[in-house]
């Protein structure tokens, strides 16, 4: 469970970021989230594979206060996932997906130092511009999001999304639609997110992708974890083979 | 699911589905043919054994029809409101499935009242519609029970169509009473022609019994119609969860 | 967040400091952020208002060429045209409420916000009471313009009429602007769920500013008034408090 990355003469022991105990979400009948438990430390990077339909979107709505688990019991940040109304634990998570979630008529500035003030902070627009200066987008600050490439755009995103520092961030397929210099340079913020102690959740089809970045590995299937192992452990190939016959067996 | 489980399910699915849109054998039971004989009996007692009305004649044994349908209109609305709040607060699919079907079937009512109104009306008041508080109300009741049934046409995911039902069948009985102060303001402020306006007169024990008759017939055919209704709403259920598992499964 | 608890340095490496720590918003700055949002948007593509505004000078201009002066009267003819086409480019306002939201799913991101989830229906409610109060300001004079009639007389009550009536639309327009957007039939569902819920409305502040405008004692128009205002009343908060539940939780 230790967060810190850089050597330190002390290592300290962290609590972790995320503590879920058997998540549930129904739809009707059909259970997507069907019992997930997990626990997720600072610096730590969990990547979620799985087919369509096996509930990682689901898992991570949950996590971000977008859908009200069924059953099961989650922290985020030490506090309760439905505490005061679920804005305490929204509080401490930022979420990327494969939409940007931006507004396209207003700027990349706007866009950001709107979701600053949402997240109560005190200095909204120094705390924009740091975030779009992390996300190498700074320049680009004042134009409309609507003129912005894709993968510009999906920076603008990112910067939306780690704004108020938080302690969680969900990545929901953030790669989706990007070149290869935009997916280097989503990797690279990720990266530094995690550095800074940020438990990461990422879900995505590209098994490379989200291995590159992970310290833990998981694939869902209906709604289950059905492995969850550490990176050291996984390897490259026989996982990809491995993923490929859970994912076929189904058909 | 192996190959022979997911052929089993669509024979399952297909059978389902064919129940549902034959609507029968489970529809037409008992409750529907001692409605229907109740309505019968209603309408031989009030052509042939009521005796006709001095004024109005003939046409206002329509009057048999037209209130106690009046009347169940606003009853179904009642009980669409009550489920609304009960789905709202417990999540229970089956008071969603009651609202849906007391829906349809007000709507039914509803529009039996708009249609027989002008019936009577026109013998009787020499013009086919007037804006009278009651038939306003309805007017209203059957707007807003037409939106209920189009905006549930359009949400095929059946927990967001039930939540957003349920809101509006609260909302719309929020309105009625402020119809109904609007256009009684309407009335008194602004002096209709006047129209020789027969109110109930004073109604000689006949014609009281049979409205009672009716009215009770009406109860009936209302309880019977949502009770077939609600039975296809969960024919219907039942099909699309078959077809979704077989969707998941894949 | 720079609790060590849970992680060692922020974003910035800055040094976190007690008085730094974020305040989450409460209702009244919630709603005045998004409110504020919403028209940052509509100033800056400007679309949305200009189409209703000519939408309501054309209503006017088709209602005047339908009219036949020798039977009715301009002060008899006025009030009802004027709060009709008040509903309708009213509607136009509250169509795109929502579907600002739903281009790119930035409404993920609201939900995902610490702010309570009422704020977000009193944000919008607050964006299109501006814009139709917009519209009204300039639409008012030119009923008075094109049919000639002496609202300027009356401007003080109008103005009363006009916020009272704006507020009764947006409050439940917005509530079926956040329902019909989900539903695939978007631009049907909306004039269709809303404009029963709009005729209490419409009635009062047509009948109100009819006998206004005829002169009758204020006394007259108080009954209709009360309606309006027991309607806003009521729907206000009966929206606010529905609004949740339209959200999938």
């Amino acid at each position: 469970m230790s967060a810190a990355l850089q050597p330190k003469s002390q290592p300290q022991v962290h609590r972790p970021v995320v503590e879920a105990e058997g998540l549930v979400r129904t739809f009707g009948a059909r259970r997507a989230v069907d019992g997930v438990s997990l626990s997720l430390g600072g610096g730590e990077c969990l990547a979620l594979f799985g087919p369509n339909g096996a509930g990682k979107t689901t898992l991570l709505r949950l996590l971000a206060g977008l859908l009200a688990p069924s059953a099961g019991t989650c922290l985020v940040g030490g506090v309760a996932l439905r505490a005061d109304g679920g804005r305490a634990a929204r509080s401490r998570v930022g979420l990327i997906s494969h939409a940007s979630m931006l507004y396209a008529a207003l700027s990349a500035r706007e866009n950001v130092e709107f979701a600053a003030r949402m997240y109560g902070l005190r200095h909204p627009a120094d705390a924009a511009m740091r975030a779009l200066k992390t996300m190498r987008v700074a320049d680009r600050a004042d134009a409309p999001v609507r003129s912005l490439s894709r993968g510009l755009q999906q920076r603008v995103s990112i910067a939306r999304a780690i704004v108020h520092d938080p302690l969680l961030l969900l990545c929901d397929e953030p790669y989706t639609g990007l070149d290869e210099v935009g997916s280097a340079a989503l990797t690279e913020a990720l990266g530094e997110r995690r550095a800074h102690g940020a438990a990461l959740m990422l879900v995505t089809h590209n098994l490379s992708e989200g291995l590159a970045l992970a310290t833990h590995a998981a694939i869902m299937r209906r709604g289950r974890f059905v492995r969850y192992e550490e990176r050291g452990a996984v390897d490259g190939p026989s996982y990809a083979s491995a993923y490929r016959e859970l994912v076929t067996a189904d058909v | 699911m192996t190959t022979p489980d997911i052929r089993a399910a669509h024979a399952q699915a297909q059978s389902a589905r064919t129940e549902a849109a034959k609507g029968r054998p489970a529809l037409v039971d008992g409750w529907i043919i001692a409605a229907a004989i109740a309505v019968i009996a209603a309408y031989v007692r009030a052509i042939w054994f009521t005796p006709a009305e001095a004024t109005q004649g003939l046409a206002q044994k329509i009057y048999y029809l037209h209130l106690p349908a009046a009347l169940n209109a606003y009853l179904a609305f009642g009980v669409v409101f009550v489920t609304s709040i009960v789905y709202l607060w417990l999540r229970d699919e089956r008071a969603d499935r009651v609202a849906e079907s007391s829906a349809e079937v007000g709507l039914l009512f509803t529009t039996v009242v708009l249609t027989t109104g002008p019936i009577w009306g026109k013998p009787i008041w020499g013009t086919w519609w007037t804006w009278d508080a009651r038939l306003t109300l309805t007017l209203f009741l059957w707007f807003i029970y037409a939106g209920y049934v189009v905006l549930r046409g359009a949400i095929p995911e059946p927990a967001q169509r039930a939540r957003y039902s349920a809101v509006l069948g609260i909302l719309g009985a929020l309105l009625i009473p402020f119809i109904h102060m609007s256009v009684y303001l309407f009335r008194t402020l602004h002096p209709m022609p006047i129209v020789l306006k027969p109110d109930r007169p004073s109604l000689p024990p006949e014609m009281l019994h049979t409205l009672l008759f009716s009215f009770l017939a009406f109860v009936l055919v209302y309880f019977a119609l949502v009770r077939a209704r609600y039975r296809l709403s969960i024919e219907r259920a039942r099909a699309a969860e078959l077809e979704a598992a077989l969707e998941g499964g894949r | 967040m720079s609790d060590p608890t849970f992680r060692d340095t922020t974003l910035t490496g800055a040094t976190p400091r007690e008085s730094e720590s974020p305040v989450l918003p409460g209702l009244l700055a919630a709603t005045w952020l998004i409110a504020s949002k919403d028209l940052a948007i509509e100033f800056r593509t400007r679309t949305a208002f200009f189409s209703a505004l000519v939408f309501a000078l054309l209503g006017l201009t088709i209602f005047f060429f339908a009219w036949d002066p020798t039977a009715v009267a301009a002060i008899d003819l006025a009030p009802g045209v004027l709060w009709v086409i008040f509903t309708f480019s009213g509607l136009l306002g509250l169509q795109r409420s929502f579907g600002v939201e739903q281009a790119d799913r930035a409404m993920d991101a609201l939900l995902a916000a610490p702010v309570e989830r009422e704020a977000i229906y009193l944000g919008k409610a607050v964006a299109n009471f501006l814009f139709v109060v917009g519209v009204q300001v300039i639409a008012i004079p030119a009923v008075a313009l094109f049919y000639n009639v002496p609202l300027g007389s009356i401007w003080l009550s109008l103005t009363g009429i006009a916020v009272l009536a704006a507020l009764g639309i947006v409050a439940v327009g917005t509530l079926f602007s956040a329902m019909a957007v989900n539903t695939r039939l978007a631009e049907l569902l909306l004039p269709m769920l809303s404009l029963p819920f709009f005729v209490p409305v419409v009635m009062a502040a047509a009948q109100t500013t009819s006998r206004l405008l005829a002169g009758r004692p204020e006394a007259e128009a108080w009954p209709w008034l009360r309606i309006l205002l027991g309607f806003d009343l009521v729907f206000v908060v009966a929206c606010a408090i529905a609004f949740p539940y339209t959200l999938d939780e």
